[in-house]
């Protein structure tokens, strides 16, 4: 009866987010006195999951699911979750994962709740907080099902360390046959994403054009941050959909938000307000975005923000 | 080609989400409700594979007589005929239930959800209901072509893009991208005019299980007044971001 937790990776490495639900489903785990077992696909170095309070690791090697599959993963953690009777299932905020939720759910008759921000306030029944329209407010939901599926919004609980030595275990699963078949992948090598990213950079429509966003890619490089945009600027193509962040696009919950050029209408601050500190930068200073944020400069981003990027970069030299 | 394309009824974008009767109702108040943006970007395509390819294209609501002007809408702007399921929306398994046993009846060879509601933002409904029917699904999609029984969809993942094939029939899960923001329409007089004409079905549930319930909404605490710094002072910002806020 331990809670299920699935630990995704890429390239054989744990992502960051996989030692954030571990984290989190110990939290869980203790409030249940149970404990936590751990789902991997082609992962190595399950012991780091040990650093998080995973007590066991189920670990699948195949190498010829590489690619991410709705049916074939669902499948897995459900054969996880039957071979460790587990009742609570928890998952992270990453595309794959928001993918693969409801498809396990349906494949556990469980409930799934999305978007949690917090540990459970009540375990019986499960209640959970999670934000809704999207971050204007909270919903308190509760499971009403057997099993249960948790998943966790990106950085709201972090990483807490709780060391134990994880005892591993090689997992052979069954893997159905699935009607889709991936093509080809895309993807930026060594480029920061949104969904993983700690600090994200954003450009509005003060930036003038797309010639200009060296301005948001520099100071996000020193920050080791991924970039992001309002929707008018994706709308325009100075910059592609992948980055138009808020309540249409993609939601953002990282530990810095550097708003420049945006105005902060509602649709975007809807999108980035569960970011936990904000700062804006805008030559308006009656734009909306200066009620939301935690720090702001007045200023034309033409000269703030090449200062600011010299300026933390002197900053890590120092702190390096 | 028959195609399904489920809307969801949200308040619309801009706006202000408060809660009556001691935090338990979303107050409805003065709120505008519209097509769910991600029903719309996947309607927008539903109507481009029926001027390209000669597809019909149907509409599907579960909720109360209140959503049937939102769904009104949808056949202004082209579908041709609407069902609402007269049920309440508020679980997303038990909508789940409701939507795959009106596309199993309807025998629909694509079905179109959107990513996410606005509102209660699950992003779990398609996916439930792709998988109570044993279908194919494939969520952020920002392409989607159909070749005879294959379709070709872009899914956005995390990063970048990655394109799958599918055979029919299949669910998808649409966003911006499926259509671009310029290809959205909106109903013209003519359309407004042919949609009264258009049948609105109203069909009673079938039994489901609720797998949740929402007792309580919650507004974000007040947030305290921002920290302006002066644009000469970048230091400060740093040592503030540094020592105060600790996110450097
Ligand atoms: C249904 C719907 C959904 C929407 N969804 C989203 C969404 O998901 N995400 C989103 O972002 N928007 C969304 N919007 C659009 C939103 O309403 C705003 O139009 C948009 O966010 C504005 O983008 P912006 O701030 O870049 O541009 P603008 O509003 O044009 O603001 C530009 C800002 O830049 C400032 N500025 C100008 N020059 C400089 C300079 N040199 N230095 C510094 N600052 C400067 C200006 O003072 C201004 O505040 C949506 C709208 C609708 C109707
Ligand atoms: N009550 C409903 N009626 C019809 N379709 C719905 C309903 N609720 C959700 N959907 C569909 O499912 C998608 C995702 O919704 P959700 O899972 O609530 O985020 C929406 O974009 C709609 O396409």
């Amino acid at each position: 009866m331990s809670v299920l937790v699935y630990t995704e990776s890429e390239k054989g490495k744990f992502k960051k987010a996989a030692f954030e639900v571990a984290s989190y489903a110990k939290a869980v785990a203790d409030l249940l006195n149970t404990t936590v077992t751990a789902i991997s696909v082609n992962a190595e170095g399950a012991d780091q999951l040990g650093t998080y309070g995973v007590t066991k690791v189920l670990k699948v090697s195949n190498s010829s699911i590489e690619n991410f599959n709705v049916d074939t993963y669902a499948s897995i953690v459900a054969q996880a979750a039957q071979h460790e009777t587990a009742q609570i299932v928890i998952v992270s905020s990453s595309a794959d994962s928001r993918y693969l939720a409801p498809v396990l759910a349906v494949k556990l008759n469980a409930g799934y709740a999305s978007n949690v921000v917090a540990v459970p306030t009540s375990t019986a029944p499960l209640t959970v907080k999670r934000t809704a329209f999207t971050n204007k407010a909270f919903a308190h939901t509760e499971l009403t099902t057997n099993n249960k599926i948790i998943g966790l919004s990106n950085n709201s609980f972090g990483l807490v360390e709780n060391p134990i030595a994880a005892q591993v275990e090689e997992f052979n699963v069954d893997l159905p046959v699935s009607n889709i078949t991936v093509k080809s992948v895309d993807k930026a090598a060594n480029k920061v994403t949104i969904a993983d990213a700690e600090v994200v950079v954003s450009g509005g429509r003060g930036l003038k054009g797309p010639e200009n966003w060296g301005l948001i890619e520099d100071l996000a490089e020193v920050l080791g941050a991924a970039t992001a945009c309002s929707k008018p600027v994706s709308d325009l193509g100075w910059r592609p959909h992948s980055e138009h962040v808020g309540q249409t696009g993609k939601p953002v919950a990282t530990n810095l938000y550097i708003a420049i050029g945006i105005s902060g209408a509602i649709q975007h601050l809807a999108g980035i307000n569960a970011s936990k500190v904000k700062v804006v930068i805008n030559t308006d200073p009656e734009a909306p975005f200066f009620k939301a944020a935690d720090y702001g400069i007045v200023g034309d981003a033409f000269e703030v923000v090449p200062k600011l990027t010299q300026k933390l970069k002197e900053f890590k030299a120092q702190n390096a | 080609m028959k195609i399904l394309v489920c809307i969801s009824h949200v308040p619309d974008t801009t706006s202000k989400i408060n809660f009556t009767e001691g935090d338990t109702k979303f107050d409805t108040n003065g709120v505008q409700f519209v097509i769910n943006p991600n029903d719309e970007f996947g309607l927008t395509r539903a109507m481009w594979f029926k001027e390209k390819q000669g597809a019909t294209v149907d509409v599907v609501n579960v909720g109360g007589p209140e959503t049937e002007p939102t769904l009104r809408k949808a056949l202004a702007i082209g579908a041709d005929s609407a069902i609402r399921v007269n049920m309440p929306a508020t679980d997303g398994f038990a909508v789940a239930q409701q939507l795959a046993s009106v596309a199993k009846d309807g025998a629909y060879d694509l079905i179109i959800a959107g990513r996410e509601s606005i509102d209660y933002n699950g992003g779990m409904v398609p996916g439930m209901m792709a998988a109570m029917l044993g279908k194919a699904f494939v969520t952020n999609c920002v392409g989607l072509e159909i070749e005879g029984n294959t379709a070709t969809a872009v899914r956005e993942i995390d990063g970048g893009k990655e394109t799958v094939t599918a055979t029919l029939p299949l669910v998808i899960g649409g966003q911006k991208g499926l259509v671009e923001e310029s290809d959205l329409k909106i109903p013209n007089m003519r359309g407004i005019m042919m949609a009264r004409q258009k049948p609105l079905k109203v069909v009673e549930p079938v039994d489901v299980n609720n797998a949740s319930a929402t007792n309580k909404f919650e507004k974000p605490a007040p947030r305290g007044a921002v920290k302006l710094i002066d644009a000469d002072n970048i230091d400060e910002l740093i040592n503030l971001l540094h020592n105060e806020a600790k996110v450097l």
